[in-house]
């Protein structure tokens, strides 16, 4: 009986996988079909869907948008995440569990509740809605997941190095700075990456509290509306897709990197 | 060491300078994490306090009227249409957290327990279409279940059906199903992770005493990884609640949930008050079948043991 089940578990995890990426391919299959209905079967393979691209100003302004609220926000949520982090990991002060769990917080909450919520506290004040005001909404989001990257990086580090730093004489910003900061440095690229990813594909927050400009997102949920555009999106969307991949495999493998050069150093083997 | 080489400044030092020192250590903390604290006390407790403070208000076209009323609450619980849209909501949010659980459970198995040097590789190939723009994998799904979509035309070239059936997309099934295949990946990790604790010797030691591997699963494994099971029930039900985008693109008339109601009242509509008492029963709601999710799973376990 248990050997039965162990044959048909692979099978069952190949099909998952399957599962997992099967609607996913269809994006870059169409986006090369010349037909603009994405229907089988495929009528003949073009490039024109793609080329059209950067002959929409709207679809450019997007995507700086999109590349500049990325870059804020997930600078601003890193810097946030390695305090975070950092106090988490390396200090124990009254409420640190209440205050690590208000800050994951965001991650489980409904997310059109949280927008909503800035949008009035927002509107409120009488702050104009802006590209700002969907980074604050983004770093908001972010700011779990940057804490969970970095504290994966900054746990088992190894104290020791920082007291034999601070024995030799460095002041405590020096001992930060060429002792900590090269350590923790992958996690600290790695929770970038990934804070730009999800600012990049984010929607709720970026609809709700932008004003007249728009990030991608946005901008893809407006052509989503007319079906002669279907394919430009489907293009859009590919090369997001694959921009996504490589920032994530990137995220990943320095991700590992930093658990390996904590675990060699601080000798905590999981 | 240090000692030794600093001569006796450090051996002097008053006892309370090492308290001080202690006190001075939590000080660093709290100051450390303050920026990050303040910046979620600013932007996420106190605009839901905002809410719910409104969810108490009424609105007269712009004017806001202070006074304290219960109003809101019950149009909200009592208008048919909010009713509606709030037990589709939760309806839909428990029968897709079920069944990605369901599914995942044995992947997170495979993966833990036959995963071998490869379950890294496993993760990440499962968490990558998770990664993936959450909009773009609605609309996939769309092109999959549309009148001209893939099954469709698939269905067709097969000559299993002969013209293309409206039944696939703008209904309730196909916000089960896209939403299932949004969240399949986020059930997987945390089964994965409560699997990986498991002490494998409890399993050994049950095949020992006798017990069949199906008996040992379910009175071992099963029972031992339920944290993980009800992390990823959370996991999905809660976010899938209030989610906007999918019953928007492929729910139709049929599968409109109560995001879309929130949304209206906040934008369009412009009764903040409203949407505001809409937002805060949803909270409630959710908060309330986590908490009953966890009762129950948690009686449930005790009583297979």
């Amino acid at each position: 009986m248990r050997s039965k089940v162990a044959k048909w578990l692979p099978i069952y995890a190949f099909l998952y996988i399957v599962f997992l990426y099967l609607p996913v391919i269809f994006l870059p299959i169409f986006s090369v079909n010349t037909s603009a209905v994405p229907k089988f079967p495929l009528m003949g393979f073009t490039w024109k869907w793609y080329t059209d691209l950067p002959n929409t100003p709207a679809l450019l302004d997007a995507a700086w948008n999109s590349l500049m609220v990325g870059v804020t926000a997930s600078l601003l949520s890193t810097v946030l995440g390695i305090c975070a982090a950092r106090a988490i990991t390396r200090y124990r002060f009254p409420g640190r569990t209440a205050a690590s769990s208000l800050i994951m917080a965001p991650l489980v909450l409904p997310e059109i509740i949280l927008a909503v919520s800035l949008l009035i506290v927002m509107l409120s004040l009488g702050l104009e809605l802006s590209l700002f005001t969907v980074v604050l909404g983004h770093v908001l989001i972010c700011i779990p997941y940057s804490v969970t990257v970095l504290n994966a990086g900054f746990e088992g580090f190894d104290r020791s190095l920082e007291e034999a730093s601070a024995d030799l004489g460095e002041t405590s910003f020096g001992t930060f700075r060429r002792v900590t900061l090269p350590m923790v440095a992958p996690a600290i690229i790695s929770s970038l990456l990934v804070s730009f990813t999800i600012s990049l594909d984010e929607f709720i927050m970026a609809f709700f509290l932008t004003g007249t400009d728009v990030t991608l997102p946005v901008y893809i949920w407006g052509q989503l509306r007319f079906a002669a555009k279907l394919p430009g999106v489907l293009a859009l969307g590919t090369l997001l897709l694959v921009g996504s991949f490589i920032l994530l495999t990137i995220a990943e493998i320095l991700r590992r990197r930093a658990e390996r050069r904590v675990q060699s150093t601080g000798g905590v083997l999981a | 060491m240090t000692a030794a080489a600093e001569g006796t400044t450090i051996a002097q030092a008053p006892r309370t300078k090492r308290s001080n020192l202690l006190q001075s250590e939590q000080a660093q903390g709290l100051a450390l994490i303050s920026p990050t604290l303040l910046y979620a006390m600013v932007l996420l407790v106190a605009p839901i306090l905002v809410i719910v403070f409104y969810s108490f208000w009424s609105q007269d076209y712009l004017t806001v009227d202070r006074t304290f009323t219960l109003e809101q609450y019950r149009v909200a619980l009592t208008e048919p249409i909010y009713r509606d849209l709030l037990l589709r909501s939760l309806w839909v949010s428990l029968v897709v957290s079920l069944i990605t659980v369901v599914l995942a459970y044995p992947l997170a198995y495979y993966i833990s327990f036959h995963g071998g040097s490869y379950k890294s590789l496993w993760l990440f190939l499962i968490t990558i279409p998770f990664w993936t723009s959450y909009l773009l994998r609605v609309m996939s799904w769309k092109v999959i279940l549309g009148y001209n979509g893939v099954l469709n035309s698939g269905l067709m070239g097969l000559g299993i059906i002969d013209e293309p059936s409206t039944s696939f997309l703008y209904n309730t099934n196909a916000v089960v199903i896209t939403l299932t295949h949004a969240w399949a990946a986020f059930a997987v990790l945390p089964i994965f992770v409560s699997l990986e604790k498991v002490d494998r010797t409890l399993i050994e030691a049950a095949t020992d005493l006798g017990d069949g591997p199906i008996r040992s699963f379910l009175r071992v494994t099963l029972p031992l990884s339920l944290p993980g099971v009800i992390s990823a029930l959370l996991i999905v039900m809660i976010p899938t609640v209030g989610d906007f985008v999918t019953p928007k693109l492929v729910g139709g008339k049929d599968g409109v949930m109560i995001a879309t109601a929130i949304e209206t009242q906040f934008k369009r509509g412009a009764n903040w008050p409203l949407g505001a008492a809409l937002s805060v029963i949803t909270m409630t709601i959710v908060t309330l079948m986590a908490a009953s999710i966890v009762f129950v799973i948690r009686q449930a376990g005790r009583r297979v043991r």
